[in-house]
């Protein structure tokens, strides 16, 4: 399992996240490492098994169709890092 | 307008379309959903994904996607879940939707329309339950886009046809039905223009007869039925053009103008996303029983074409009528209503399609928002049926003051009008007809030389002169009498 | 009668504090007698964290006005006779933790601006009760992190020796009942996180069954592992804080307790591949087969167990957990919360410099393994495949428990690492978690007490694994052991 900048570069891209040349080599070595490593997996024989999609037992968990009071705008617009008096800003979605 | 040779190419279109439903609160938080509300008003910890947030599933959304399923045909799915769908996008609050990618709520299912050439059952591949994402406003020139994460968590069924469609009439029409159905169902309003219901278009064209598919353009958000027929129409003559001078297509997702009609091409994307979908850990799996199913069942209004059949074979109404009452389920119920208090169902039927929908369509209303109760228009109908008033008096004169004073009752308006103190008696009629003949001596022996016509003059002569009161049966039988008498 | 090492309290704590750590039912008399009250306990835990808190930097906020008013108005309803089932009980939550208009950092920069709208179901009804919340404790950066090291504010360290690690991602937590700076801590334990830092410093750590205590207001980490737990000296405390927090909330969709009714077997198990594995600490074989024979003489009959997914335990929650992990911190963004870069060139820029200024290297690196098992072209080899692995885990370890009450091991392979040994290669850290994963990989409850210390007097931890929603038992086991 040999895991290529290209693709660290990728996944970085999906991930949103930014990384030096430096960084991007740390990254590439140490996931690289990780993932060799988690090829363990490949020793357990899983013929037949089926996967385990959730831990939980709870079933059907449903909540009644009724709507509740809102979260206060000012309080939520607070929390933002950029925003006026009605919205959250972010810089222009370019399409 | 543009068309491409369909002896050549066939189009292949398949429409997925998004239908918010109508519940009281969102899919996974209990922030309440209505249309137009103040920016950011309508939202919760859970709706902007602040940390330590958990959804809860609404079970009235579950309800309403068995509905749909049921509507179609479709097989509901005894054991599903849920999954996420991972990308960012600003007005996505989480960083992923919660959706349903490996187990659709439900599978199959078809609709069918009503084409120029005949009916055609449109197949699905399946309906899915997701939570839709907030709004993003951009302005012209400013460097900033605004969020409002009113619409984010709106509980939405998202419903993909097969590649089954051929032709733009076809997505008309199959739009049409869907929007149709979903109202009648109660679980959507259908209201394009707020963005209730809106479609992504997939076409592609291949050579006819060739069995693989071409390369699939994607049209999204179109929430306009007319612009989803406009849109298909120019892409098929767009790609026809491309490939008959050899070019090649690009597999994108294009944006439609309305007007200039044409499509465009977005800014493609660099890498096609890969959404990494995985069973969403924070919520339990589904089982639905047959007993739940049959419940929602057992609750079901009548859809479109079992009310379209009621009325054929119950009330005896011919096909057009029933597929114009059958409209909405708020004109058939106010039919109904109506039929219940009289008899005179055709009657009914051509005042809901003359006078009614005429106001309807004036006033920009709806049906649900008519002025008049089902009383008062059966009132309205036994004062003509009966022979009390005319059906021209009842219709220019009596509607309108009707509709002007909802609350009054129509026979103290006639009343007040004075149109029965003002109706002649056998007596008086005989007069004024004999009058009326009289001035046109003339017209008469023209009449009996075979201008059949002129009774439609003497008959309105006497209107005139009665005002409009005058029973137009007894009429037009004392009219035959006397123009006989006169030979 | 729990014992409790009071020459280690007294060589280590100056007289002038005096302070001997009781159970809270020892307390609470005394509350209720008025020998002592509310507001001289919370006084002197604030003393202590004055004292040790800035070197050991267990506390990241230390809530000391509100703490003392909050004792005031305890004092009152203990008076009128109203107060709640944990009056006077001072308590110390994880950064994890939401608390409505307090701020909550994960351990992380990224949300360094961040106050909750409302408080986890856990912290809420701590509150209901009377418990007093005296602060925000450190640790690993968004759960992610085995000795405390990857926090964003500094690294935690041991109360027993400065130089070495507190353990993680619950390094504060421990550290504050170790140091006696709070009665009990609320921590988190996704795949070890109480009980690996209870046993680096000798306290008490229990993770619930996945599924008992609702998740409401935890930041999230892994989801199918995070669960919520107590920390304390005493696992009496344990047990009252989790007949408190424990049970159905309306929030959480993944609560699903039901009455379970085991036969007891009067046996525990043990697995063989984790007594005889290279890395265990001698010491801590020696201590744990001191336990086994104080088992036996209890009448419990001990029995050793294979175990054929030992080297499969750890690639399997950290596939799962870094694929759950890298999607639960997209939400990060910088759009409406929290920290996000200065001047941005555009959307896609604002993405990338706020997430890579505002995580660490850590966080950075299990997001890019996340997202590199869910993408499309590794989702089948290692997300799939580890699914149906978690399977095998669980099944086998089911199996196992049909035929004995508990499963028992050391909590960890050695003892307290020194700061700075283990940061050098992540699969090194990773490995530190091999005996306590196997409970978040199969959701099934644990608790970490103490056993005794090496020869270089660092602790050493007991583990307890039991079946689904059998804590009582657990609990009862532990207190004839300790």
């Amino acid at each position: 399992m040999k895991i290529s900048t290209e693709e660290i570069e990728k996944i970085a891209h999906l991930a949103r996240l930014e990384l030096s040349n430096e960084q991007k080599e740390e990254m590439r070595s140490s996931v690289e490492k990780v993932l060799v490593w988690m090829e363990a997996l490949n020793e357990v024989d899983t013929d037949g098994i089926e996967p385990l999609v959730h831990i939980t037992e709870a079933l059907n968990n449903f909540r009644p169709d009724e709507a509740k009071p809102t979260l206060d705008r000012t309080k939520a617009l607070n929390l933002g890092p950029d925003t006026n008096d009605q919205y959250f800003k972010v810089p222009q979605v370019i399409e | 307008m543009s068309n491409f040779d369909s002896t050549i190419f066939e189009p292949v279109i398949g429409l997925e379309i998004h239908a918010q439903l109508q519940t009281n609160s969102k899919i996974f938080a209990s922030d309440p959903v209505l249309f137009g509300q103040d920016p950011n008003t309508l939202i919760s910890p859970i709706t902007l994904g602040h940390p330590g947030t958990l959804p809860k599933l609404n079970i009235n959304a579950v309800n309403f996607a068995i509905k749909m399923g049921l509507a179609i045909g479709s097989e509901i799915t005894s054991k599903q879940y849920f999954d996420r769908k991972n990308y960012f996008y600003p007005d996505l609050p989480k960083g992923y939707q919660i959706t349903q990618d490996k187990t659709p709520i439900c599978m199959g299912g078809a609709v069918k329309v009503r084409l120029k050439a005949g009916p055609k059952e449109i197949p699905f591949h399946h309906i899915h339950l997701e939570e839709d994402a907030g709004k993003s406003i951009h302005e012209g020139d400013n460097p900033y886009s605004f969020i409002d994460f009113n619409r984010a968590g709106t509980a939405l069924i998202e419903m993909v046809t097969e590649p089954a469609l051929h032709s733009a009439e076809e997505a008309f029409a199959l739009v049409t039905e869907v929007r149709k159905l979903v109202r009648y169902l109660g679980i959507c309003d259908g209201n394009m223009e707020e963005g209730s219901l809106r479609a992504d278009v997939n076409v592609s064209l291949r050579k006819v007869g060739e069995t693989k598919l071409g390369t699939k353009v994607e049209i999204k958000n179109m929430n306009s039925i007319r612009n989803i027929q406009r849109a298909i129409e120019y892409e098929c003559f767009r790609q026809s053009e491309a490939l008959l001078n050899g070019e090649q297509l690009v597999q994108e997702t294009r944006t439609f103008d309305a007007h200039t009609g044409k499509t465009h091409s977005m800014r493609v994307k660099e890498t096609m996303n890969d959404y990494r979908y995985f069973p969403e850990p924070d919520l339990a799996p589904l089982e639905i029983t047959e007993k739940w199913i049959a419940e929602i069942k057992s609750k079901m209004p009548l859809l479109p074409w079992e009310q379209e059949a009621e009325f054929i074979n119950t009330y005896h109404l011919p096909e057009y009528d029933a597929h114009f009452l059958a409209e909405s389920k708020e004109m058939a119920d106010y039919f109904k209503e109506i039929a219940s208090k009289t008899k005179a169902v055709k009657a009914i039927s051509n005042w809901l399609m003359g006078p009614v929908k005429s106001y309807l369509n004036d006033n920009h209303l709806e049906i649900s928002q008519f002025p008049l109760s089902a009383d008062r228009l059966a009132e309205i109908i036994d004062l003509v049926e009966s022979g009390t008033l005319s059906h021209n008096l009842a219709s220019h004169q009596l509607f309108p003051l009707c509709l002007s004073n909802p609350t009054e009752n129509a026979i103290q308006i006639v009343e007040k009008q004075g149109w029965l103190a003002n109706k002649p008696d056998e007596d008086s009629l005989h007069t004024i007809i004999e009058d009326t003949l009289n001035n046109f001596p003339d017209k008469v022996k023209e009449y009996h030389k075979g201008k059949k016509g002129l009774l439609a003059m003497f008959m309105g002569d006497v209107m005139k002169k009665t005002k409009g009161t005058a029973d137009p049966k007894r009429l037009n039988q004392l009219m035959a009498e006397a123009l006989e008498n006169r030979k | 009668m729990e014992k409790f090492n009071y020459a280690f309290v007294f060589k280590i704590v100056p007289v002038l504090m005096n302070y001997i750590p009781v159970p809270y039912t020892e307390l609470r008399k005394q509350l209720f007698q008025g020998s002592i009250s509310c507001l001289e306990v919370v006084e002197s835990f604030l003393n202590r964290i004055e004292l040790n808190n800035k070197n050991l930097n267990a506390f990241l906020e230390v809530y000391g006005d509100e703490a003392k008013q909050r004792a005031k108005e305890v004092d009152n309803k203990i008076k009128s006779g109203t107060a709640g089932k944990l009056a006077g009980m001072v308590v110390g939550i994880k950064d994890l933790l939401c608390y409505e208009n307090h701020h909550s950092y994960a351990g992380s920069k990224i949300l360094n601006t961040f106050k909750s709208t409302f408080s986890a179901t856990a912290v809420q009804r701590l509150l209901d009760e009377d418990a007093i919340i005296i602060g925000r404790q450190n640790c690993d950066e968004f759960g992610m992190g085995s000795t405390n090291e990857n926090s964003a504010y500094g690294p935690v360290l041991n109360f027993q020796n400065q130089s070495k690690v507190a353990g993680g991602s619950s390094g504060g937590s421990a550290v504050a009942v170790q140091a006696d700076m709070c009665q009990v801590s609320l921590g988190t334990d996704t795949g070890g996180s109480i009980r690996m830092p209870a046993a680096f410093c000798g306290v008490a750590g229990l993770k619930p069954t996945y599924g008992k205590v609702s998740r409401w207001g935890l930041i999230a980490y892994a989801s199918s592992f995070d669960t919520i737990g107590p920390m304390g000296k005493f696992v009496s405390d344990l047990d009252l804080v989790m007949e408190v927090i424990a049970g159905e909330d309306g929030n959480d969709s993944t609560l699903f307790e039901t009455a379970r009714n085991y036969t007891k077997t009067q046996k525990v198990a043990y697995i063989k591949e984790i007594v005889e594995h290279s890395s265990l600490q001698p010491e801590i074989k020696n201590a744990f087969f001191d336990r086994l024979e104080q088992l036996k003489s209890l009448g419990y009959e001990v029995k050793a167990v294979d175990f054929p997914y030992l080297e499969q335990l750890l690639p399997t929650y950290y596939v799962l957990t870094t694929a759950e992990s890298s999607s639960n911190l997209s939400r990060f963004d910088g759009v409406k919360f929290g920290h996000r870069t200065q001047n941005p060139h555009n959307l896609i820029d604002m993405y990338k410099k706020t997430r890579s200024e505002g995580f660490g290297e850590e966080v950075k690196r299990r997001i890019m393994l996340g997202t590199f098992v869910l993408s499309a072209d590794y989702f089948d080899a290692y997300y799939t495949k580890a699914q149906k692995v978690r399977r095998l885990i669980k099944d086998y370890t089911d199996t196992i428990l049909k035929d004995c009450d508990f499963i028992i091991s050391p909590t960890t392979s050695s003892t307290a690492y020194s700061i700075g040994e283990k940061t050098l290669d992540p699969i090194q850290m990773y490995l530190g978690d091999l005996f306590t994963v196997q409970a978040n990989v199969t959701g099934l409850p644990a608790i970490s007490i103490p056993m005794g210390n090496d020869d270089s007097g660092m602790p050493m931890g007991f583990q307890i694994m039991g079946k689904a929603f059998d804590e009582k038992q657990i609990v009862a086991l532990s207190k004839e052991l300790v």
